[in-house]
């Protein structure tokens, strides 16, 4: 999107936001975000907003969770420098590497809060929705750890193309739920989801896996993603002695970004860059590039950035990667990109395999088709800004790809896996 | 001064109800088959007090299965907002009260002040929006206040008491009483009638509302309006009309059954 606001606006937005002012007490950010959610949740998301006051921020369960994070998650998660890339794409590239931590994405940072959560506040068992199924790995991860039963929705579509992950849920002791309404997706994952949460929203706790949907699930889960950007900061400062030049990270939701991005939002040399699913182009239902194509409005309990058509209606989106295929986008980026300080892009669905193909073969890594995307948006950024230092958010590793990646790189290669 | 619609809309249930319970039913505009949606509509309203016009959503979150199927069969026949409204002009005065009932985003993207003055040229008295809570309704209010329609409200029995007088105390045209927690589609009570606490919960609300209540979410028997009568004003009654639409059954006879007529 174009940034449309004048500047002064803008700088007042990002002052306010930086003042750790947003959201506001309407759970706003800037014209962004707020609870737009039926009646019958009314009660959950006032008990939900409560315990993200009087829980979240004590030092009794910081301390837990940040015990939690270093012996069972991995973190922190390393710092990287991809020696290879940097030579082939003539910049200075850096990984954050979220892939190495537990499960194999930044999904557990999220999911492992809320499950610690979900047990203070007294819930008898946690639902949740996923898309790449990263995030119901992580769920189902996490509440195997507390001791929680776990239920996850998820998209027929996705089912198959996400099938290790499938089997994974399963063996940690998750029911998966396949969604066959709608467009058996990620996004009719979250209507299901919260379908079963407006059943039993007294004992049942809700862990939403990105930054989305009514307040205050934007905030809380900035708030356990935001240990990517700090960390990933403090590294490249330890190893470097300065900031990088810029920060990129794949947006579908948005979660793994607003946490690698929140760090650096206050570091005005830093350029960020938030890369959205091109898919096969701009047309509407080819891509998932809510931000760089769509128009504002309502899903999910949020006021937004939509891809949808001219009568309000939801359109269907299309991206190779199951994590970013959503019509929605979290509301503080809605904000990042109206005041411009982040500049939101798309990566089309060949491109990002491509990167996929290349970091494996040049790095030994292989990367979730997501965070493809943010290396396609390095790889470009590179070529314009030669020498300069680069931050990736690594969001997640690619094993749980191999379904999709046997259709497509290996179909290319002739290659029977 | 003649009454605004809101107020036509509470008058005309408080006018049923010295007789009977009121009954309010839901069908999902252009479902199953837009054009069978005049004629779905006036048979409708020749036995219902009050037609809610589902204004269908591709992501409709607060509804069950029953009305999500609905609303995507109706979209499919490329029904929205604009037609919606040309066909309500285009028809003669009904004998039923008619509300919109709809997501907000259609509504948004309509144009909310547009929507306000098409929809009362249309007939529409009033609007209930599930995803649209008070904290957020301040600019919907707005936009329809000027033309007399009503802001219709959801209360639940989960709803604390403090929250339950100020959702009925800022009421138009009458306040829907969500039955039990949950998606609509799931029936209330089991089939000895209703359980005190629910009976308990509607006689709060009715005490605290100045407008008519009417009770909603899976109603589909007469012994269930006759265990409702003595406690709401009327009765709504949504995915049951809309599974008789799909089996080709008769709303008509479906709304004679539940008033026991």
């Amino acid at each position: 999107m174009t940034p449309v606001m004048n500047k002064a606006e803008a700088a007042g937005l990002l002052a306010k936001l930086l003042a750790g002012k947003m959201p506001d007490e309407h759970g706003r950010f800037g014209p962004y975000g707020g609870r737009y959610i039926p009646e019958t949740l009314v009660p959950a998301f006032d008990r939900l907003t409560d315990a993200v006051h009087s829980i979240l921020p004590t030092k009794d369960f910081q301390d837990e969770l940040a015990g939690e994070l270093r012996d069972w998650v991995g973190r922190p998660t390393a710092l990287s420098p991809m020696r290879n890339l940097s030579r082939r794409w003539g910049a200075e590239v850096w990984f954050k590497r979220e892939d190495l931590a537990h499960t194999g994405a930044h999904k557990i940072n999220n999911a492992l809060g809320q499950a610690l959560m979900a047990r203070r506040m007294g819930a008898r068992r946690v639902v949740a929705e996923t898309g790449a199924g990263q995030h119901g790995v992580a769920t189902a991860a996490a509440c195997a750890r507390v001791g929680l039963p776990c239920v996850v929705y998820m998209g027929e579509v996705d089912m198959e193309r996400q099938a290790p992950n499938v089997g994974r849920m399963r063996l940690m002791g998750a029911t998966v739920v396949p969604v066959t309404s709608g467009d058996r997706t990620l996004r009719a994952a979250i209507d299901d989801a919260f379908r079963d949460w407006v059943s039993d929203p007294i004992n049942t706790f809700y862990c939403l896996g990105s930054a989305i949907g009514p307040h205050p699930y934007p905030y809380l889960v900035r708030e356990l993603q935001a240990i990517i950007g700090r960390e990933a900061r403090a590294q490249m400062l330890e190893r470097t002695g300065s900031l990088p030049d810029c920060v990129i990270a794949c947006v579908g939701g948005g979660s793994n970004a607003i946490g690698t991005f929140h760090a650096f939002l206050g570091d005005a040399s830093v350029e960020i860059i938030g890369v959205e699913a091109g898919g096969r182009g701009p047309g509407l239902g080819d891509n998932a590039a809510t931000l760089a194509t769509g128009t504002p409005g309502v899903l999910h309990g949020t006021y937004t950035m939509l891809l949808q058509d001219r009568q309000g209606q939801i359109q269907e989106t299309h991206s190779v990667s199951a994590g970013l295929d959503y019509p929605g986008v979290g509301p503080e980026h809605a904000l990042l990109g109206e005041i411009g300080r982040v500049k939101y892009i798309m990566a089309l669905d060949d491109d990002a395999l491509g990167c996929v193909q290349e970091c494996s073969t040049h790095e030994g890594l292989l990367p979730a088709i997501e965070s493809a995307h943010a290396l396609v948006g390095a790889r470009d950024w590179a070529a314009r800004n030669p020498g300069k230092r680069i931050l990736v958010g690594l969001s997640g590793r690619g094993d749980k790809d191999m379904p999709t990646l046997q259709k497509t790189l290996l179909a290319d290669l002739g290659v029977k896996a | 001064m003649s009454p605004t619609p809101a107020q036509g809309l509470s008058d005309a249930i408080r006018k049923v109800r010295r007789e009977r319970v009121a009954v309010v039913a839901f069908l999902t505009a252009g479902f199953p088959s837009r054009d069978h949606f005049r004629a779905d509509l006036e048979a409708l309203a020749s036995e219902a007090d009050v037609v809610e016009i589902g204004v269908p959503f591709t992501d409709p979150m607060a509804d069950g299965v029953t009305i999500q199927r609905s609303s995507l069969a109706a979209l499919a026949q490329g029904v929205s907002l604009h037609w919606i409204i040309d066909t309500l002009k285009s028809m003669p005065p009904l004998k039923a009260k008619l509300v919109f009932m709809g997501y907000l985003n259609p509504m948004l993207a309509y144009g909310l002040e547009q929507l306000a003055a098409d929809a009362a040229q249309a007939g529409i008295c009033g609007f209930i929006v599930p995803d649209l809570p008070i904290e957020e309704s301040a600019d919907f209010e707005r936009a329809i206040a000027p033309h007399g329609l009503a802001m219709i409200r959801m209360v639940t029995p989960v709803t604390p008491a403090a929250r339950l007088q100020q959702l009925c105390s800022s009421a138009q045209g009458f306040v829907y009483a969500v039955s039990m927690t949950g998606t609509t589609g799931h029936s209330v009570g089991d089939s000895a009638g209703l359980p005190q606490e629910t009976l308990d919960y509607l006689d709060k609300v009715r005490k605290l509302s100045p407008v008519p209540v009417c009770a909603g979410f899976g109603i589909r028997e007469h012994k269930q309006v006759a265990a409702l009568d003595a406690h709401v004003d009327g009765v709504v009654v949504g995915s049951a009309v809309i599974e008789a639409m799909e089996k080709g059954a008769s709303t008509v006879e479906l709304l004679r059954k539940l008033r026991g007529s």
